[in-house]
């Protein structure tokens, strides 16, 4: 009789085995890659005190958090990045649900999205090197919000990585300032987080 | 006797529910309260239905208005007669008064519809108008603790010992900081459990008022919910979806934090009804049922395994799936061993119980787990003490877990089947669809775990007896307790080496007789949390184990317990140590024994000075005398029994290391 070898690929003799056998793997010891969660909560007071506060004692370190009202009125939605490996992630997500004013947790890292992050920039810019500038941001698709003598505020939107490439060109121009909205995701396509959730 | 005193609570009462009942948003209001099929009259007829109880006049029997319950058992005895003793000191200086119904109405009212017949409460500023109206309400026995921590974990042995919710409250600040304790311990064992808290009134808060703190920031991690009422009118709904959400799913304990003005606002407001609060709670579903493809999955692990092994935890208790467990492991002849939660979970006379695990189980059923080819388990988490190592975890077994809380599966250990649903639906299922099992198809398997029993138990301290040398020593203490209980009584465990002696000495035989801090580990949890267990479950007597560094934690309590006349028997083992930190320092500290040397008080003259009996024992031989001699008691009694200083709990694992790394013999030094 043979039986399934144990997931080490062992064969169970242990009361004859004379090698240890490999060690368990960690939960959460994996190869970890950014995770986009969109979470939808009921909009009560305290609920984002809630999430932040689980996040953090539950040791996950949150990269960004965007959160508004649906068109429902109850109901609010964060969008949360974060780093760490897909069991971590999942563990989190099960976590946010035990929440009692989370509605719905989805991680949409894998899925087809519209992702978008609104910047603001105030970089130094003078007579001399204005143009300059005006360039680089407009082949970001950016734009100039606010000149002065000494700097343009810039308004960029696009994905995470669009931003971070922008702001590091515009870095060696000097940043006085910078203000980011964190990542908004939505699926493409018809099909709707909010579909399952009632009115 | 009873009955005169019953008497004269009934007049003592006319005057203020008649004045109660003329008003008739009052009246509107608790008929509404009752839930269908309510048994409970409304609180505006208790003056009539006073009258009714004593069920003699004629006519009673016929009347609409149903009897009001109330707490006080009506049996006469010595317990009850001192409760109503209580009740009418409490009321002696009380007015009469005409008055209206507010907020704290609303918050007894709903508690009264929740079944809630005990409160564990200290008063204080801002909850003094619930004490105001608290003697309007005798279907509620208020039980006046000595500190709020007391009360907390008297609400969690309630609960643990009856099924039901448990019920504390306490004031702000420094009243509410107290309860944070006992709500922690209850969070990490998964009690049912309300809180309840008065706040500064809602122009106070965030003044940095007198006795305000922000509580419910306080309570946010360690609570399942929690809530800052700011008006009467919300408290109905309130006190129905914390009792909601504190007994479903997994349990837990909820906080409700009510500001004074709130408690003192008039209001109309109506219990919601079962179906009002579910659909006030859209994120709250629990999964009961396991899913069938995972229930399949598993059964076909349990047909091809060789060495499978039954893990049960807590959570076998909580679903109440005893029966559902025996069946399942009988059907498929796989022994259960069990957490420190899990203790009752089977009787441990079942031929195929095999014993407690983890850090301070048994060796056999540590070395079961590390040679098994399968771990099934059911309504347990992996806990650190149970696990060590997670690394060296059970390195030949493939792993069935199911739990009620998806969140716990795949949390500290990879599992190869995942089923979310509470213990019974899952043992159920997995009953259904498992093939009997011979009883001879395991022969091998059984005897060898027979055999490894037999050696572990034989060269433990206890089995080795060691006692037998006139040192009186803890595990025979609590194995005798056991003995002369017959294995009915609730035994509740401090923390500590008194909690390991008891998980592994006494032998218990009932569900929910063993009552224990397990995940946060609390001190002075022992003798409040019999105090609580004690009136949960009157059928039984109640005993609390403890060491003599957690009896010092929470020994105010003893007043309560001779106050309120509640029979609780305490064992107090006293090593004169903090025991587990002298065996550690022992053991991984190299002797170093800093602070963990305790001098305590005479015990004896401590009880007597509350008005509590109290033997003292420091021989083997006179063990059982006096537990003969407490059981004798009704009421509260205390045994100080001094054991061998230096006695260690073997084996025991080292925190970081595995399963397979157990020091079991007296004194081995580590490294």
């Amino acid at each position: 009789m043979s039986s399934d070898p144990s997931p080490n690929g062992h064969s169970p003799h242990p009361a004859h085995a004379t090698t240890p056998p490999p060690a368990r793997s960690l939960p959460g010891s994996g190869e970890a890659r950014r995770h986009i969660l969109v979470v939808l909560v009921l909009d009560r007071p305290g609920v984002l005190n809630r999430v932040a506060s689980l996040m953090r004692a539950r040791n996950f370190n949150i990269d960004s958090l965007a959160v508004s009202r649906t068109d429902k009125d109850h109901i609010s939605r964060m969008t949360l990045t974060l780093h760490g490996d897909d069991v971590a992630v999942e563990q989190a997500a099960k976590q946010l649900y035990r929440l009692v004013d989370v509605l719905k947790v989805q991680d949409v890292t894998e899925d087809r999205v519209v992702e978008h992050e609104l910047a603001l920039v105030k970089v130094r810019a003078t007579d001399a090197n204005r143009a300059e500038v005006i360039k680089i941001v407009e082949l970001y698709k950016g734009s100039i919000v606010d000149i002065s003598a000494e700097s343009v505020i810039v308004e960029a939107h696009g994905t995470e990585a669009e931003i971070d490439a922008l702001v590091a060109l515009l870095r060696s121009y000097g940043i006085k300032e910078l203000v980011r909205t964190g990542a908004t995701v939505m699926l493409r396509g018809a099909g709707s987080i909010e579909e399952a959730l009632k009115p | 006797m009873f009955g005169r005193s019953r008497a004269d609570r009934t007049e003592g009462h006319s005057a203020m529910t008649m004045t109660r009942g003329d008003d008739p948003a009052r009246g509107a209001a608790s008929t509404a309260a009752d839930p269908p099929g309510s048994t409970r009259a409304s609180a505006g007829t208790a003056g009539t239905a006073g009258t009714t109880g004593t069920g003699t006049e004629p006519g009673a029997a016929a009347s609409p208005v149903r009897e009001r319950r109330s707490h006080v058992p009506a049996d006469g005895s010595a317990a009850a007669a001192a409760v109503e003793q209580a009740r009418k000191d409490m009321l002696h200086e009380v007015r009469s008064r005409k008055r209206t119904r507010i907020g704290a109405d609303a918050l007894m009212e709903a508690l009264i519809n929740q079944g809630t017949d005990v409160l564990w409460s200290y008063p204080g500023g801002v909850i003094l108008p619930i004490y105001d109206i608290l003697g309007d309400y005798p279907e509620i026995r208020h039980v006046l603790v000595r500190h709020e921590q007391g009360g907390a974990h008297a609400a969690d042995g309630y609960a643990r010992a009856s099924g039901k919710v448990g019920v504390c409250m306490g004031t702000s600040g420094p009243g509410a900081t107290n309860l944070v304790t006992g709500i922690a311990t209850a969070q990490l064992d998964s009690v049912p459990m309300v809180a309840i808290t008065g706040n500064v009134p809602n122009a106070l808060i965030g003044k940095d008022a007198f006795q305000e703190i922000d509580i419910t920031g306080i309570t946010l991690p360690m609570t399942k919910h929690n809530y800052l009422v700011r008006s009467a009118d919300e408290i109905p709904h309130v006190v129905a979806e914390a009792f909601y959400l504190a007994s479903h799913g997994r349990p837990g304990p909820v906080h409700i934090d009510i500001t004074k003005d709130a408690l003192q606002q008039e209001t109309t407001a109506e219990h919601p009804s079962l179906e009002e609060v579910v659909a006030g709670l859209p994120g709250f579903r629990p999964t009961l049922e396991g899913h069938p493809r995972q229930l399949k999955l598993a059964a076909g692990e349990i047909a091809h395994a060789k060495r499978p092994l039954i893990l049960a935890g807590h959570g076998v208790l909580i679903a109440d799936a005893m029966d559902e467990l025996r069946t399942f492991a009988e059907k498929t002849q796989i022994p259960v061993a069990w957490t420190l939660l899990g203790i009752g979970a089977i009787d441990e006379e079942h031929p195929l119980a095999y014993g407690y695990m983890g850090m301070h189980g048994w060796k056999h059923v540590n070395r079961a787990i590390q040679s098994a080819d399968l771990l099934v388990a059911i309504g347990m988490r992996f806990d650190d003490r149970v696990t060590g190592s997670v690394r060296t975890y059970a390195p030949y077994a493939r792993i069935i877990h199911a739990d009620i809380d998806p969140a716990e599966i795949g949390k500290n250990v990879a599992v190869e089947v995942p089923i979310v649903g509470d213990a019974r639906h899952v043992l159920e299922g997995l009953t259904r669809l498992t093939h009997e099992v011979e009883p001879g198809t395991r022969k091998e398997y059984l005897y060898q775990l027979a055999d490894w029993r037999a050696e572990s138990e034989g060269s433990s301290w206890h089995g080795s007896g060691a006692w037998k040398e006139g040192v009186l020593s803890a595990d025979f203490v609590v194995e005798r307790i056991g003995e002369l209980t017959n294995h009915t009584a609730t035994y509740v465990a401090d923390v500590g080496q008194n909690q390991m002696w008891l998980a592994r000495y006494t032998t218990f035989r009932r569900p929910n007789s063993h009552i224990s801090s397990g995940g946060l580990g609390t001190m002075g949890y022992s003798v409040p949390a019999a105090m609580g267990a004690a009136l949960g479950n009157r059928d039984v007597e109640t005993w609390a184990i403890t060491g003599d560094g957690g009896f010092q934690m929470t020994s105010q309590e003893l007043m309560t317990l001779a106050a309120d006349h509640i029979p609780v028997k305490i064992a107090l083992l006293d090593n004169h140590k903090l025991g587990m930190i002298r065996q550690w320092q022992e053991i991984i500290y190299a002797g170093n024994y800093h602070s963990s040397h305790l001098p305590g008080p005479d015990f004896v003259k401590l009880a007597e000075a509350y008005g509590i009996p109290a033997f003292k024992a420091t021989r083997t031989d006179e063990v059982d005398t006096v537990i003969r001699a407490a059981q004798g008691i009704d009421g509260p009694v205390l045994i100080w029994f001094e054991i061998a200083e230096e006695q260690n709990v073997f084996p025991m694992m080292p925190a970081g290391k595995g399963l397979s790394d157990l020091i079991e013999t007296w004194g081995a030094p580590e490294e």
